[in-house]
């Protein structure tokens, strides 16, 4: 499925401004097929301008994406979804009067096909379809492990949980690359743990993982590879280790004259 | 005790649907007129069900759909009248106004399609006058609509031999021309609450809902925004479409008159005050704003007469104060209508237990 290289996504010098700031400027990065691939930088270096031209929600002003060795095509959101590359939001964006089980039911909207016809006439074809987004939204609960909140809505479980039904929902669209936006913003040491489990067995499953993370301790610790943004730029992108020792990744973080 | 339960529940549906049966029975001994009514609250039944989808199930909030209505009245109307000189069977036509209705709401839709709230509000107003000024005009320099003066002599409803213009015999029962009406729109009007709970609760349903919470995420994952909104405009605007044909075939002259903004606004407040989102809900809104104001006008002047020995005000004018009256006492007690989907329940904080 991947392109050359074992590569799945693919940047090239992908460019976006608003008015005179220039958010990215010439991005280019290749996440290859299974890994953990973190996206760190300074507030305002441009990552979730990153993640949502991606993701098809900003048009890209230069530049584009090949995924899976072809072009991706980031003109709309659900083309990008429909790909094979779900997200998750910074700010939790769960649909908030629904229940647990709906928002993951919502997800499978992109892989089933029941319109208003079979809808109205319920037919056996309906019936089984219907049957067969709820099992599978039951195990995406399981897998994230809030099954047990099936039927609490989304608004009203506890921050850790949030964070979780929004990877099941994001799972329930069947992607190949699962894009996390600080999943662990706001989350105590025991549920960044959680999450850091979460995060390994989508991979151990085969799932590449796209993190963007403040927590630099995480990202270190889970990531295969991490690239660095500052100012809409690429500074780094080589394996945890290098990337704390370079001189230009400290003087981001840190400043002139620390390194 | 499930199965008694649903015994119960079996024996309530029944007595419903008998008292259903019986009802244009006892209306016609109040008088004919009152199964008029009956009638035409079931038509704004339809509507505000049609309505319900767009604004209750998408959120997209349509302050001009009385423009479907209208749509599929005149459809109705040049196809069956003899303005044209053609008189399609009625079968055949009212799929013709809905899908043309349809159509209509794919060009309000397209439009419309990034714009949300206040915004989306104000061009679906200016569409459904756009709708209305075009009818009443459409006369010159070829004459399509008749302008203002409307269309007359429409055909009845003739299904098989029966002909809904006139009284026949049955049974020994009397069955007059609105009695027939009312056993057809009762059929149409089950079909259409069926239709409305089985997309409720779809696939198609759920992404309807999605979009009212929250587009952005709804985007995210996969739902093609552009086709499930236009959707809901398409669906909303058909059963208006067949509200609109039923409409010209009851009452055999329509004219620009009816399809005005009040209308837009009253079928959108049956809506609102039924509970937006749930079927029953709306169904409740529209039986109470239908028939309540038209008992205000049998009991209001003699009343008044009886108190007073003269009018002092107008049935119309009490209509109106009441109506308000009773906007602005639910938007203070029961924000989320009369009787709420369980979804708005939570969003304006009523759930149990919950302050």
């Amino acid at each position: 499925m991947s392109g050359a290289n074992g590569i799945l996504l693919e940047a090239h010098a992908v460019g976006k401004r608003f008015g005179g700031v220039r958010a990215l400027h010439q991005v280019s990065l290749a996440i290859k097929q299974g890994e953990i691939y973190g996206l760190i930088g300074p507030n305002g270096a441009g990552k979730t301008t990153l993640f949502n031209v991606l993701s098809g929600l900003y048009g890209a002003d230069s530049g584009g994406f090949s995924f899976c060795g072809a072009p991706l095509n980031i003109s709309a959101p659900h083309l990008v979804a429909r790909a094979g590359i779900a997200r998750t939001f910074q700010n939790i964006r769960l649909f908030a009067n629904m229940t647990a089980l709906e928002n993951v039911m919502v997800g499978r909207h992109l892989r089933t096909h029941a319109g208003v016809i079979g809808a109205v006439l319920r037919g056996t074809g309906t019936r089984a379809e219907e049957a067969a987004i709820e099992r599978r939204a039951v195990e995406l609960l399981h897998y994230v492990g809030i099954a047990d909140r099936a039927n609490h809505l989304a608004r009203q479980l506890p921050y850790g949980d949030q964070r979780r039904l929004e990877i099941a929902r994001a799972l329930a669209t069947d992607p190949k690359l699962l894009a996390l936006d600080e999943p662990a913003a706001g989350m105590n040491a025991t549920e960044t743990a959680a999450l850091r489990t979460l995060v390994l067995g989508l991979r151990a499953d085969g799932l590449t993982v796209l993190l963007i993370e403040h927590d630099v301790k995480l990202v270190m610790g889970l990531c295969d590879r991490v690239a660095v943004l500052d100012y809409g730029e690429k500074i780094a992108e080589d394996v945890p280790e290098r990337v704390q020792r370079d001189p230009k990744v400290i003087e981001a973080y840190l400043g002139v004259g620390v390194a | 005790m499930r199965s008694r339960f649903s015994y119960r529940k079996y024996i309530g549906v029944i007595l419903v649907a008998l008292a259903l049966l019986a009802l244009p029975f006892a209306l016609a001994a109040a008088g004919t007129a009152w199964v008029r009514i009956a009638n035409l609250a079931i038509l704004f039944v339809f509507l505000s069900l049609g309505l319900n989808i767009v604004v209750g199930f998408a959120g997209l909030l349509d302050l001009g759909y009385v423009a479907f209505y209208g749509v599929g009245a005149y459809v109705y109307a040049l196809l069956a009248s003899p303005h044209f000189g053609l008189h399609l069977p009625f079968w055949v036509i009212l799929p013709i106004g809905a899908s043309v209705a349809a159509i209509f709401g794919v060009l309000l839709g397209t439009p419309t399609l990034k714009l949300r709230g206040d915004y989306l509000a104000i061009v679906t107003l200016g569409f459904g006058e756009i709708v209305r000024i075009f009818l009443n005009n459409l006369s010159q320099p070829l004459n399509i609509t008749n302008g203002p003066q409307g269309i007359a002599q429409i055909d009845p409803v003739r299904i098989g031999g029966i002909s809904f213009g006139q009284t026949d015999v049955l049974l020994g029962l009397s069955v007059s021309g609105p009695m027939k009406h009312y056993y057809l729109l009762l059929l149409l009007l089950l079909v259409v609450i069926v239709i409305n709970l089985r997309l409720q609760n779809s696939r198609i349903g759920r992404a309807w809902e999605a979009i009212r919470e929250d587009e952005v995420a709804a985007r995210a994952i996969g739902i093609d925004t552009t086709r499930v909104k236009l959707l809901a405009f398409a669906m909303g605007a058909t059963f208006g479409g067949v509200a609109g044909g039923m409409f010209s075939s009851i009452q055999g002259f329509i004219s620009p008159e009816s399809f005005v903004l009040t209308e837009s606004v009253m079928i959108l407040a049956m809506v609102v005050l039924g509970g937006m989102g749930n079927i029953w809900g709306v169904v409740v809104g529209a039986l109470l704003l239908s028939f309540v104001p038209e008992m205000l006008r049998y009991t209001v002047v003699p009343v008044q007469m009886a108190l007073f020995d003269r009018m002092l005000v107008e049935p119309e004018v009490i209509r109106m104060l009441l109506f308000g009256m009773a906007l602005v006492l639910m938007m203070r007690f029961r924000p989320a209508g009369l009787w709420p989907s369980s979804a708005r329940q939570r969003e304006f904080g009523m759930e149990k237990g919950a302050k």
